[in-house]
């Protein structure tokens, strides 16, 4: 090996490790008893133990959140590449000299601050009687992701020569047997990497859950934020619960991220 | 038929965006103009622009503007140079290149509750935290991030939870740098900084300028990192503009002045986006 090539690998290793370090430390931490997790110095090795996850099940019924997790961000993708899709399509293929005003348009709706809506959406929420249940939850996740959803799908789509679809028009094709037959095989790549994108954001989504949800429609990410002070300071506990809270998405996110990288160039790579 | 059909399969996401900003959009109006709050229930008086004027002249609100906005370019700023540097330390094979990689981009998958109270606690304490042992040891006196450098603090946490979006984007564009390029500029004489403010630069001024975007996108609303470990604190030193608002609404439960001040971010994130509309306008295409 070139000594250049072997610089270069120790600074990416060192780049890496020390990026990864805080959550291979909350990992540790959640294994710890409560004194040896404010030890000082800090301890690497130490006898783990598995009662503080128990703990955590039995105080704040950590399953229950997990559900409402996972069942906001699946309904909320699925939704979303429903309504996402179709539009993305009809402007990657059927393009006019509107689409591009009618993207920007969309991206500058995502770029209204969330918390501008905040009070609106809670009026409304609260006149449907739907505060703190999964239904306003999966609504606006799906709202707020839709724009993202609509630009990456569309960067996607356009990557598909049009003259397959030429092609296939001059054979007869409709719409609907063109988008089957031509386009979604071709097109399955994209809507994966935006899938899954969209899960990754509504698993993660911290404001909306914050402010709509409580202890009935509460995610995984709000019920984290009720282990802030003062019971922050039981170090272990709070690493435990977090560890459960990513745990399913980053190992999820580390088996798709080449599947995930794939669609996140948003046009940006020729 | 074949130009009703694309406006239908558009009808769906235009209706329910377009609802989506204008009903909270109009509410919001209507609410800034009058005399709302939670506590003091009683006629919703019209009192034009006051609410507008309470927010503008409260304390804490030039404070909130400059917070938000070093907050949005520090983060950018932070990601966008290192997610470089770190796409070009990756971009050659070397030995567990792969695993490399998935240790990187592993923080954006972290959802910022956990980003936040893991940096709080477990990094940032200033005396069982991580940190805090690490300045014992190198023999001067642990720092108290979150009192004495709140804002920072945030930007480290934000920035954290972003470098891997800017690398990976980053690595995946520098993939299609053409390389015999580079080799033939190496043959020619030109050094690595060279290649790099030559070849590479320009080829990253595309992704740059997406990873700008979306991060504006997500930045201008930071809220949960600051809602779990600052609480705006200490006095305004990391309060930005949503959680100014925040505070407004459901902390003073005052929605009149609320409202007003979500107008006023509209109204900033909509400045902000008509720069980066001009900057990136023609990369949607």
């Amino acid at each position: 090996m070139r000594p250049g090539t072997l610089l270069r690998a120790a600074g990416a290793w060192m780049a890496a490790l020390l990026l990864f370090f805080p959550l291979l430390w909350l990992a540790l931490t959640a294994f710890k008893t409560e004194l040896q997790a404010i030890s000082v110095p800090p301890r690497l090795f130490f006898p783990p133990t598995l009662e503080t996850f128990a703990e955590v099940q039995s105080r704040s019924d950590y399953l229950h959140y997990a559900r409402n997790s996972l069942v906001t961000s699946v309904a909320s993708t699925l939704l979303g590449l429903a309504i996402a899709a179709p539009a993305a399509y009809s402007m990657a293929f059927f393009r006019t000299k509107r689409t591009r005003d009618l993207l920007v348009w969309m991206l500058s709706t995502k770029m209204m601050p969330a918390v501008g809506a905040l009070v609106p959406v809670y009026v409304l929420a609260q006149t449907a009687g739907l505060l703190d249940s999964l239904t306003a939850l999966i609504v606006v996740f799906t709202l707020s992701n839709l724009p993202i959803m609509v630009w990456m799908l569309y960067s996607g789509f356009k990557e598909i020569p049009p003259e397959i679809l030429e092609a296939s028009r001059m054979d007869g094709a409709g719409v609907w047997g063109e988008f089957v037959h031509v386009i979604r095989p071709l097109a399955m790549g994209t809507l994966a990497s935006t899938g899954l994108l969209c899960l990754v954001l509504s698993w993660n989504e911290a404001f909306w859950s914050l402010n709509l949800s409580a202890a009935r429609a509460g995610t995984l990410a709000a019920l984290i934020a009720s282990y802030s002070s003062p019971e922050g300071l039981f170090w272990a506990k709070l690493s435990a619960a977090s560890l459960m809270a990513i745990a399913p998405i980053v190992v999820f996110g580390w088996f798709s991220q080449k599947q995930l990288v794939q669609g996140l160039t948003f046009g940006a790579v020729k | 038929m074949n130009r009703l059909v694309p406006r239908l399969l558009l009808a769906p996401a235009v209706t329910t965006l377009l609802l989506w900003m204008i009903v909270p959009l109009g509410m919001t109006l209507y609410f800034s103009a009058i005399r709302y709050n939670l506590m003091q229930p009683g006629e919703l008086e019209f009192i034009g622009l006051d609410n507008f004027e309470f927010f503008v002249t409260d304390p804490d609100f030039w404070p909130s503007v400059v917070n938000t906005l070093v907050l949005l370019g520090s983060v950018i700023g932070a990601t966008v140079v290192l997610g470089v540097g770190l796409a070009l330390l990756v971009n050659e094979p070397f030995p567990g290149r792969g695993v490399v990689r998935v240790l990187l981009i592993s923080p954006f998958f972290v959802m910022p509750t956990v980003n936040a109270l893991m940096w709080k606690h477990m990094m940032m304490n200033p005396i069982y935290g991580v940190l805090a042992w690490v300045s014992t040891t190198l023999g001067s006196t642990p720092v108290d991030w979150l009192s004495d450098h709140p804002l920072f603090s945030i930007i480290v946490m934000v920035s954290w939870q972003w470098l891997p979006f800017a690398t990976l984007i980053f690595m995946t564009s520098l993939q299609s740098l053409d390389r015999d390029q580079l080799e033939a500029a190496g043959m020619d004489g030109a050094n690595a900084p060279q290649r790099f403010w030559f070849l590479a630069l320009p080829h990253l001024a595309r992704p740059i300028a997406v990873v700008v975007m979306i991060e504006m996108i997500f930045l201008l609303s930071v809220f949960a990192e600051i809602f779990t470990t600052t609480g705006g604190g200490p006095g305004n030193a990391s309060t930005n503009m949503a959680f100014l608002i925040f505070k407004q609404a459901l902390m003073n439960f005052d929605v009149g002045v609320a409202s007003a001040g979500a107008l006023f971010a509209v109204v900033l994130a909509n400045v902000a986006s008509v720069f980066l509309i001009r900057m990136i306008g023609k990369n949607l295409d």
